[in-house]
């Protein structure tokens, strides 16, 4: 029988990230999933990052995580979102080449020493004495360890729709995991369903390209990891088209026959990715919508069209997608479909991503109700790392919302759970302004450095750069102007007799390094250097306001709240808000102010409850 | 919160009846031992109390409010008992004796707010109300209570939130079917609230005076006759009368309802040159104290050579029972001639402004309000950059919603996704 540390359960991009990051730590662990050429399959939309999402994957990387160098050696369409806004809302996202990507991260699992992949189902969770002690695969055979990492997707019960026809099954072809689904149904979890939707594939052979607006990738790719120097893979261009009167027709029509409109789909579905039907009857007045033609590959002709993703059955999708400009003689590769599957309610969880009533159990990715890759991977690295410090006995690792947007989107989960797939934006980090992607290295690299789970050359690196950084700075900080010396200079400053260092100058509108320079001739930085030093300089008269509510907040964070502590009978909290408590566990206080309905009032009673039971216990 | 208090909610005194009132966790169960059965919720019952001994306490009416239903949102029982001041003492060392304690002056509110049954500005409105000793100032307080502030206040900060869901639709959806150009409807949004709070911001004054009371000033040279009308107005003897000049050297209030209207008259040191080092203070004191007041009421010209006389002050031609020549309103202290008149003057004047007053009432509320103004400047001028710079003004916005979310409860992101799933159509 084989022993590890850390099993990780599933090779999607949860499960990849979850296996990596505890490997980093340095724990034996093995990968269960079934089969080894399927470890970075992207099922569905072939791209990494995005507004928020991109901002995942630089934290990921900055962990030394896989997912971002892996996107950049598939990237096949680098774009920087909002390439024209300020840097905390820049996100680098890419189109990614199926193919290239599986092989990359498949790299990621050759030749590892203490990484194994196991291929199999897994059919059980052993457990002994309440804890966790390894799995059981399908043949019979048990692998044992400290710690699970289940990452099962949409694997739990999914049922894949198309029009009236029902199959079950997680993703088109595979078999659906039911005994696991009942172990975990053992554990007495609270459950929900939740449903997202795939667009047909299109045969690219087939498109009038030449009839299409293009989408070019960036002159100049942003890439992912901070590693990485340029793009390896040759850059696309994609289609632009629209749906028309026609084809919201079509779709009208058949109505009935689309599987989330027949009734046949309880699951909840996103707001942000809707299907083509949901458009059409949630915005009736809208006369075209738009879509992306995405190549899925360098070496295959597969066309993803963005923003179609439906239900409906195969001939109404020939029908309407052939309405299409440029698609009017398009070949259907494989049916768009919707798929229904159950989730995990995340408010069960700690924000180590674990179960607290089976020790050693950890969940990370779709499963928690979450949707997207980097949401899915960015778990997997909460939860891998902490199953690894479980079993080697070290303590929990936790990220803060003023930390990383991984903070923000752990304690979104567990604090607030889901109402339907959950995805990341910029919106929902509050402290938006300093968590930005061109900073994540700086924001957790010497976290991940201190944890050990860091690569030498990634150490070496971060090490340099913020030698250099610190340089520069000190450089600016060293030099000074009155303000009758700016003006003459040719900077517009106050003539307040306020003397200003080089680096506030920067932080001024309209004067960047090269304007300081011109000052200071022997100034002198690389360019990524200064590039960071001017985002660093945009944001620096806004961030005080902001460091004083983090501080706030993370007094609060620092009253954390124990494990036994009861919320049931506290006087003068509904029990409506103790249920909710007790259902939650806010591991903090700083948690507990987060709970929806959550007053003032009632956070007063719950300090007053636990200063008592502190006082209680050094009693 | 984990103690059960009481405390008379009626005043203190004989009176055909007062009410003691309950709150707390064992409220309901002191009912049953003191009545000897359980009580209905919300229903009137006549029940006989008797103390642990057995003796009769009262005949009383009893009431009883679930927990959740009643006004501190913890179980409260009042009981409305002979109003002499011994059955009160008895009733109240009987709910000592059985461990309730008396309530500290505020408590029961204080919980009320603690449950989440009113929000801050309906508590200073309760407070109000309790205070309140004029018509006027009742309705206002009972506007503030019932929350005119709160759902003002929910209103501004809809507007800010939609004005953050199309700025953040720019930012996290920057490459779907979103509108590019926000700024007129941003701006607009931003605006409404602006000018919004800057009425508030210009009638809260009004509204403070309307809470604490207007003062009117009456001034005019020694023997002008000033103590004597502040009399006639007041229909008793509240200032010192004396036809010896310069007699009323200190400051002398005296409190009206005027048509509803809380007024404060000031009778002070008459206006005139002097050697006498005292008198010159209160001289002083008089045209600085006139200064700040509501309104002013001359008495007679020479007056007007302290402080010059503002558009609605009144003049008015003092003693007409002995004086036959003089600018202004006839008014005689003694016969009491044009004293309904210059009333009537005055009342219509302090009306039109109180009428101009704003739903927030406190110096607290400006202090919210001005915050969310320089939040709102910051935004608006940040708008030339919203293309480049969309996440300052959302910070801003931010800001300036938590500044006014100060005063009621917190925004939160949920509420600005929920708003721009509402209305645009989302996911290529």
């Amino acid at each position: 029988m084989k022993h590890c540390d850390v099993i990780v359960i599933g090779g999607g991009h949860a499960g990849t990230e979850a296996a990596q990051a505890a490997w980093r730590m340095g724990a034996a662990t093995i990968l269960v999933t079934h089969k080894f050429e399927k470890i970075g399959e992207m099922s569905c939309n072939p791209a990494i990052g995005g507004l928020g999402k991109g901002h995942l994957v630089r934290e990921i990387d900055a962990m030394d995580g896989v997912m971002g160098r892996v996107a950049d050696q598939a990237g096949i369409q680098f774009r920087l979102l909002n390439r024209r806004k300020g840097p905390a809302v820049q996100g680098p996202r890419t189109q990614a080449d199926r193919a290239l990507y599986r092989k990359a991260m498949q790299a990621e699992f050759t030749e590892r020493d203490g990484l194994q992949v196991a291929e199999g189902e897994v059919a059980d969770i052993l457990i002994k004495d309440g804890r966790i002690t390894g799995v059981e695969l399908g043949d019979g055979s048990q692998i044992k360890s400290s710690t699970v990492v289940l990452t099962a997707g949409t694997f739990l019960r999914g049922i894949i729709h198309i029009g009236e026809k029902k199959i079950p099954g997680g993703r088109m072809g595979d078999a659906p995991t039911v005994r696991l689904a009942e172990r975990i149904d053992s554990f007495g979890l609270p459950l929900g369903r939740l449903k997202t939707g795939t667009p047909p594939r299109l045969d690219g052979t087939t498109i009038d390209w030449g009839r299409l607006d293009k989408q070019e990738a960036d002159d100049d790719p942003t890439l992912f990891s901070f590693l990485s120097t340029s793009a390896t893979a040759p850059q696309i261009a994609c289609g632009i088209t629209h749906t028309n009167p026609e084809t919201h027709g079509i779709i009208e029509k058949n109505l009935e026959r689309s599987a989330m409109y027949g009734g046949h789909i309880d699951g909840v579905g996103p707001r942000y990715c809707p299907s083509i039907e949901d458009k059409i009857v949630r915005f009736a007045d809208k006369s075209s919508h738009q879509i992306f033609l995405e190549p899925e590959s360098l070496s295959d002709d597969v066309i993803y069209p963005n923003g179609i993703s439906t239900s409906l059955p195969e001939d109404v999708q020939q029908a309407y997608v052939k309405s299409i400009v440029g698609l009017e003689n398009v070949r259907i590769l494989q049916p768009g479909y919707a798929i229904e599957y159950d989730y995990v309610d995340p408010q069960i969880l700690t924000r180590r991503l674990s179960l607290e009533h089976v020790p050693g159990l950890y969940f990370a990715g779709q499963i928690n109700g979450t949707t997207g890759y980097e949401e899915a991977a960015a778990q997997g690295l909460v939860a891998g790392l902490n199953a690894a410090a479980e079993a080697q006995g070290k303590d929990p690792i936790t990220f803060d919302r003023a930390e990383a947007y991984i903070g923000v989107m752990i304690d979104d989960l567990v604090t607030r759970g889901v109402s339907e797939p959950y995805r990341m934006f910029t919106s929902r980090a509050e402290y938006r302004l300093s968590l930005r992607a061109d900073n994540a290295d700086q924001r957790l690299t010497p976290k991940a450095i201190a944890l050990g789970c860091v690569g030498y050359q990634r150490k070496e690196y971060f090490n340099q750069k913020m030698d250099a950084l610190l340089a520069a700075k000190s450089a600016l900080s060293e030099r000074s102007l009155t303000p009758t010396q700016a003006k003459t200079a040719g900077l517009h400053v106050n003539q307040d007799g306020q003397r200003r260092t080089g680096l506030e100058f920067l932080s001024f509108q309209g004067v960047g390094y090269a304007e300081l320079k011109a000052i200071w001739p022997n100034l002198d930085a690389e360019k990524y250097i200064i590039d960071q030093l001017e985002r660093d300089a945009i944001y620096a008269n806004y961030l005080d306001r902001q460091s004083r509510d983090i501080d706030a907040m993370r007094r609060d964070e620092a009253l954390t709240i124990p494990l036994n502590f009861s919320f049931i009978g506290i006087s003068g909290l509904s029990n409506e808000l103790q249920d909710k408590l007790q259902r939650i566990r806010p591991e903090t206080l700083a948690q507990a102010r987060r709970i929806d309905g959550m007053t003032p009032a009632a956070l007063t009673l719950i300090l007053g409850r636990l200063k008592q039971a502190q006082k209680a216990q050094t009693a | 919160m984990n103690d059960t208090i009481f405390a008379r909610a009626t005043g203190i005194g004989s009176a055909g009846v007062a009410i003691v009132r309950v709150s707390g966790p064992d409220a309901h169960k002191t009912l049953v031992s003191l009545t000897g059965k359980p009580v209905r919720a919300r229903v009137s019952s006549l029940r006989v109390l008797r103390a642990s001994d057995g003796t009769k306490i009262d005949q009383a009416l009893v009431l009883r409010f679930g927990s959740g239903s009643s006004f501190t949102g913890e179980e409260v029982v009042e009981y409305h008992c002979h109003g002499s001041p011994a059955v009160v003492a008895a009733l109240e060392s009987e709910l000592a004796l059985k461990g309730l304690r008396l309530a500290e002056p505020g408590e029961f509110t204080r919980r009320a707010f603690l449950n989440g049954r009113l929000d801050l500005a309906q508590v200073e409105g309760l407070s109000d109300l309790v205070t309140a000793e004029t018509e006027l100032q009742r309705k206002q307080a009972l506007s503030t209570m019932s929350g005119r502030l709160s759902s003002n206040i929910v209103q501004w900060r809809e507007c800010l939130i939609r004005a953050m869901a199309l700025v953040s639709a720019t930012i996290d959806f920057a490459d779907e079917d979103v509108p590019v150009d926000v700024r007129p409807e941003v701006e607009a949004l931003i605006e409404t609230v602006r000018e919004a709070l800057l009425q508030e911001l210009k009638g809260l004054p009004y509204a403070e005076r309307l809470r604490e009371g207007f003062e009117i000033a009456i001034l005019g040279a020694p023997n002008a006759g000033k103590s004597t009308l502040l009399n006639a107005l007041a229909g008793r003897e509240a200032a010192i009368t004396s036809s010896i000049a310069g007699t009323t050297r200190d400051v002398i209030e005296v409190h009206m309802d005027l048509g509803g209207l809380p007024v404060t008259f000031l009778d002070m040191a008459g206006l005139r040159e002097t050697e006498d080092k005292i008198e010159r203070i209160g001289v002083e004191r008089a045209v600085e104290r006139s200064k700040t007041a509501d309104l002013r009421i001359y008495m007679g010209e020479d007056a007007m050579a302290y402080l010059p006389m503002l558009e609605e002050d009144i003049l008015v031609s003092p003693k007409s029972d002995i004086k036959s020549h003089g600018k202004g309103l006839r008014v005689s202290g003694v016969t009491s001639e044009g004293v309904d008149k210059l009333l009537h003057r005055a009342k219509k004047t302090l009306l039109s402004r109180a009428v101009l007053g704003s739903s927030a009432t406190h110096a607290r509320h400006g202090d919210a309000i001005k915050g969310t103004l320089e939040q709102l400047d910051k935004a608006l001028a940040g708008l030339d950059e919203l293309l480049e710079f969309p996440e300052l003004i959302t910070a801003a916005l931010m800001d300036a919603a938590d500044a006014l979310s100060s005063l009621i409860g917190d925004v939160d992101v949920e509420h600005i996704l929920d708003e721009v799933f509402s209305r645009f159509c989302l996911g290529k």
